[in-house]
């Protein structure tokens, strides 16, 4: 079979840590090789921290899984060297149709904003952003960067000390040791990790369950998202249709709570919804299909000593809106920076509460949005549905009540409001900029501004004379200089500059806004950055 | 700031209220539900002030 999901990408092979007298110790080990293992792993690496990916497993995910990648986390992707093959395979779109009963009430159009590289969303399915991930660690790999990926490699047992993590591993050859001075513990909702020690993982649970099939199939159906609530083929329960690239087409079912999921995943019980969703003459192949339900939760606290929790492990979500996978990558790319800081002796350990404190509220925000949805899409009550009916019924006439329509609020990227690392603002300057947001891109001489950014401390100045750069402690900042004459579109004045006549911003290594001014003051800039590093308050 | 009117603000209250039964008439009782949830709605969409819609919520609950 060709498929990817059914391929070793990273077959177990004997290391030479199972050989030694004592348990070898590495810098960092992440536990999990998906999205969010490999591109914190990846990160760490492309800053010269040396990593050990260890995963159970030696394939990509099996199925398509998370399907919708959106423009934050490809514009991570672009840090990390693997955003060109991703928007390449994937598809783009934009115009989205929601039906209620046996009528369309209204379509819609994301819109997306100009002036940016990347586009809104891509729908590519996980075993392809992990195949081109994987294929990131073999070019670090060849260019010399200490990135190790270990297959049929499952942790056994996890002790967490003051100074470090002892790891027992199990493989094909029998279990070794390992001891790392910090743990990344990406490895999923049933993290067992985070299980082996003893953490709590609490949320609602949703008593509903959903049918994903992934059908091969020649159709004339247009690049759209298309969600349909109580339709003629899925009576009282919704359902979704979205397409991958090669033709697959993703359909979910809503199948309620008191299923039988054997007979569901029966091949003539799923062809029977099929036909009756997409017409009896339909022709197409079953490419993989699976049930699932869903709890929106978190951990207290996404660190403990020195085991860090991110993507699943630390918080899950309904999957409505997209934010799984997309608020994960937010979770490494918060990450990565800080730890590097910590491990070069740079910034406290203390730096890392500003990871709990950052994606804890990203976390908070995700699991609002995506109960809301899920409420809107499973009313709980008999109220909650004649309200859900009534906006959808008013949807088909008046413009008045689309805004409540529902079907999942797309992943948007977190703005760190109230962190302690944010510096001084400026009140002239645009809202979406402010300290704790994340940068926006806009066209810049000879290309695009985030494309100008690696993974260090920048300082972007528009209108503004710089030094072309600084160091303080030992952490250089970049100088990025930018003018406003020229830049016709005028996306610069409205994006950083706002009423003032000049722009300095303060950037960290993940692209969020530290701090900024309207002038120069190398004072100021050298606060703002020791703070952003929890080195000052 | 908008706060909720709570004063008598309808010029013709009888001809409102008799409106707004004959609305009902013939109506199922689902069919009533659906129909005031959707007068809510548009209701609500008309006023548009968050401040002004918290407030109502908070009258219609009798409890202040």
């Amino acid at each position: 079979m060709g498929r990817i999901f059914e391929q070793a990408l990273y077959p177990y092979s004997r290391s030479a840590d199972q050989d030694a007298a004592t348990p070898v110790r590495h810098t960092v080990v992440v536990v999990g090789a998906g999205p969010i293992g490999l591109a914190a792993a990846i990160d760490l690496a492309m800053q010269d921290v040396p990593v050990v990916v260890v995963d159970e497993n030696d394939k990509v995910s099996w199925g398509s899984r998370a399907i919708c990648f959106a423009k934050r986390p490809l514009e991570i992707l672009d840090r990390l060297g693997c955003g060109d093959p991703m928007v390449e395979k994937g598809v783009i779109w934009n115009l989205g149709r929601v039906y209620f009963d046996e009528r369309q009430v209204f379509g819609f159009n994301l819109l997306p904003e100009q002036g940016h590289k990347r586009p809104a969303f891509i729908n590519l399915p996980q075993y392809s952003f992990e195949q081109f991930l994987v294929e990131r660690v073999r070019a670090l790999e060849a260019e010399g960067k200490r990135i190790e990926l270990r297959g049929g490699s499952k942790v056994l047992d996890v002790a967490s000390h003051d100074d470090g993590v002892d790891l027992t591993i199990g493989t094909p050859d029998g279990p070794y040791q390992l001891c790392a001075d910090w743990l990344i513990a990406c490895d999923g909702a049933a993290s067992p990790i985070r299980t082996m020690m003893g953490l709590d993982f609490v949320g609602r649970v949703f008593e509903d369950n959903f049918l994903i099939a992934d059908v091969v199939m020649e159709a004339d159906f247009p690049t759209e998202r298309w969600f349909w609530f109580d339709p003629p083929f899925n009576r009282g329960q919704s359902a979704l249709l979205h397409k991958q690239p090669d033709n697959i087409w993703r359909i979910d079912f809503q199948l309620g709570w008191d299923v039988d999921r054997d007979a569901e995943l029966k091949p003539e019980n799923i062809d029977r919804r099929l036909r009756a969703m997409l017409g009896e003459d339909i022709r197409y192949e079953l490419e993989w299909s699976s049930i699932y339900s869903f709890q929106c939760r978190r951990m207290d606290r996404f660190h403990e000593g020195r085991v860090v929790f991110a993507g699943d492990s630390a918080h899950q979500v309904s999957p409505f809106g997209a934010r799984g996978a997309n608020s994960g990558l937010q979770d490494t790319d918060n990450l990565a920076w800080k730890l590097k800081l910590i491990i070069d002796g740079k910034a406290p350990v203390t730096l890392l509460d500003s990871y709990d404190a950052e994606r804890i509220a990203g976390a908070n925000e995700n699991i609002l949005n995506s109960s809301r949805s899920t409420d809107f899409i499973t009313p709980k009550s008999e109220i909650s549905r004649i309200f859900r009916d009534a906006v959808l019924d008013l949807s088909e006439r008046y413009e008045a009540t689309r805004p409540m329509v529902n079907s999942g609020r797309l992943s948007v990227p977190c703005t760190y409001d109230g962190s302690p690392l944010n510096g001084p603002d400026c009140a002239d300057m645009p809202a979406r900029t402010r300290p704790g947001s994340p940068m926006c891109d806009a066209p810049v001489p000879g290309g695009w501004l985030l494309d100008r950014m690696g993974s260090g401390f920048y300082l972007l100045a528009i209108d503004l004379e710089v030094p072309d750069g600084l160091e303080i402690d030992g952490i250089p900042v970049t100088a990025i200089k930018l003018t406003t004459s020229g830049d016709e579109e005028g996306y610069l004045r409205q994006r950083y500059l706002g009423d003032a006549l000049a722009g300095a911003y303060l950037m960290r290594p993940d692209q969020h806004v530290v701090a900024r001014w309207d002038h120069f003051d190398e004072n100021a800039v050298t606060a703002a950055l020791l703070k952003a590093i929890g080195r000052q308050s | 700031m908008n706060a909720l009117n709570t004063k008598a603000n309808i010029s013709t209250p009888d001809e409102f209220y008799a409106e707004l039964l004959a609305a009902h008439e013939g109506l199922s009782k689902p069919e009533s539900d659906a129909f005031n949830a959707r007068l809510i709605l548009l209701l609500a969409n008309h006023i548009g002030d968050r401040t002004v819609l918290s407030q109502a919520l908070r009258a219609a609950a009798l409890k202040d």
